[in-house]
């Protein structure tokens, strides 16, 4: 497959609103270990919210939509993955606006700037044991890519070792930080959930 | 899970509903999105304080809404923070055409949701201060974490900003007197237990009989030490040793000791830990002229406690003495 639309991108959110689901008790269960156990709940919550709205109104383009996921997620999630993810989505719409379609670089650029508001809003860098980690090697690995479906995938497969690969960096961001040394050994919750995430985004580019 | 509760999801919902029947006469609560807001709108000119947080900590934030502290709450999810829009609502409803004052604990989630409602409620044109709590010495490496906790120091800080708010006092006057209370207090706390989040199902944590955690949060997060169980009067020490030597209090100076309970615990258990702790106050030179025990800023059912210490002169003194009307907190009325 050479581009994203509408299509692909509401099949994205469905899948990973499934996988979230599918996933949260794992989520909660990491989550437990160096936070406050919530984060597969919360998300839950807030991607069922996603798939209520967007199935009972139907998003015209890639901005709409991604501007739909985002406000959802914003007024149903809550803690930091609220803000976090929510301003992600909205970012997405924003550099969306006026595409109906994104090869494997434009999806990439789109998603790196949903990355430099997480980044401005949280203030994690690499290394901090949080979402990031796992969102900066996946959007790397799809903006090297020049085939969609073999860009996602290798994302998704990047994704996921980062995510793996959060479990000895010590935490410096979020209630993860007040640990800290005990914070090390266990992967980062938010990481994890991106590389569902990503996961889902090969699936539905596949 | 023992829990007195009909289903998880339904836990914060029914509980508002609770608070709603229980205190019809100075309550309002919004159910879409969740707010609890004072019934007497707030007095035209009177700056509105707003503050909010996850739930399980009851009687905070809901229970200080009314005359001489908070004019709007918002309660999250169980340990979670509420979202923007409900602060948005909250702050719109009970906005006196003076500003809001948004308190907020220093939580990643709690920051970065009421900095978007700030960003909303200013759109409309009305005027937003925040005043934060970080009074959390347990958190020694403030450098590499998201910085101290909001802990005991909300409690105290509401009840004061609520008193200069009734009596007039301007946004920008509110504020500073917030940062100014906010370098004046410290606070520590301890588990014997862990707590039950309802939608989990199972303790957060894992303490052995003999084991207590030093340095708790206030959402079922372990500490930062895990050492053998203590007698009270040393708990009491090993708590406000820390506190005190952090700010540092310095003797001669006059104090507002706050002993509080994390839910699980007896008054009879916190009124010992008080008696120790004003023994150690006193011991370091300080004056306590004024006092609270009791459980306002919990953890579910967690067993333990926190013990806050504000440095205060005749101006916060008079605002601690003033009037207030909430359905955790009440004297002078």
């Amino acid at each position: 497959m050479s581009a994203f639309s509408l299509s692909q991108a509401l099949a994205w959110i469905k899948a990973a609103a499934q996988s979230i689901d599918a996933n949260a008790a794992h989520l909660s269960e990491l989550d437990a270990a160096i936070g406050d156990g919530d984060h597969g709940a919360n998300m839950a919550r807030g991607m069922a919210a996603v798939t209520k709205k967007i199935d009972s109104a139907p998003p015209a383009d890639l901005a709409a939509l991604f501007k739909s996921v985002g406000m959802t997620l914003l007024s149903s999630v809550g803690g930091a993955s609220g803000p976090l993810y929510g301003g992600f989505f909205l970012e997405l719409g924003k550099q969306s606006a006026g595409k109906t379609e994104l090869d494997a670089a434009g999806l990439a650029a789109v998603l790196g700037a949903g990355l430099g508001d997480i980044r401005r809003r949280g203030k994690a860098e690499p290394g901090d044991k949080t979402m990031v980690d796992a969102l900066i090697p996946a959007i790397d690995a799809l903006a090297a890519a020049s085939d969609l479906a073999q860009g996602t995938a290798k994302a998704a497969e990047t994704a996921r070792a980062a995510a793996t690969a959060t479990a000895p960096m010590l935490a410096r961001k979020g209630r993860a930080s007040y640990l800290g040394e005990r914070s090390i050994g266990h992967q980062d919750p938010g990481a994890n959930s991106v590389a569902l995430l990503f996961a889902a985004l090969a699936q539905a580019c596949a | 899970m023992k829990k007195l509760i009909n289903a998880p999801e339904d836990v914060v919902r029914e509980a508002l509903e609770g608070m709603q029947a229980a205190h019809a006469d100075r309550l309002r609560i919004c159910f879409d999105p969740f707010y609890v807001v004072r019934k007497d709108a707030t007095a035209k000119g009177k700056v509105a304080l707003v503050s909010g947080g996850g739930s399980g900590h009851e009687p905070m934030h809901g229970g200080f809404v009314g005359y001489g502290m908070l004019d709007a709450a918002c309660p999250g999810h169980v340990f979670t923070s509420p979202t923007p829009d409900q602060m948005y609502e909250a702050g719109k409803a009970a906005n006196g055409g003076a500003g809001v004052l948004q308190i907020v604990k220093n939580y990643t989630g709690d920051v970065m949701n009421f900095d978007m409602a700030a960003d909303m409620l200013r759109d409309e044109g009305i005027a937003v201060e925040s005043v934060l709590t970080d009074d959390d010495v347990a958190v020694e490496d403030s450098l590499y974490t998201a910085g101290r906790r909001g802990v005991g120091l909300t409690v105290l800080m509401e009840k004061l900003l609520g008193a200069a708010a009734e009596k007039g006092m301007d946004l920008a006057g509110l504020k500073a007197l917030g940062d100014r209370i906010r370098a004046s207090g410290r606070s520590m706390g301890m588990a014997l237990t862990p707590c039950t989040v309802p939608h989990l199902g199972k303790p957060s944590f894992e303490l052995a009989e003999n084991e207590m955690e030093v340095g708790i949060g206030i959402h079922g997060e372990p500490g930062r030490h895990r050492v053998p169980i203590a007698k009270a009067d040393e708990v009491a020490a090993m708590l406000m040793e820390p506190v005190l030597s952090d700010l540092p209090f310095k003797a001669g100076e006059s104090i507002i000791l706050f002993v509080n309970g994390m839910g699980g615990t007896p008054l009879i258990e916190l009124y010992i830990v008080y008696r120790k702790a004003a023994e150690i106050a006193a011991k370091h030179g300080l004056t306590v002229s004024r006092s609270l025990v009791g459980s306002y800023i919990t953890s579910l059912e967690m067993a333990g406690t926190s013990v806050t210490a504000l440095r205060c002169d005749d101006t916060l003194l008079g605002l601690w003495d003033a009037p207030v009307n909430t359905p955790a907190l009440r004297w002078g009325v």
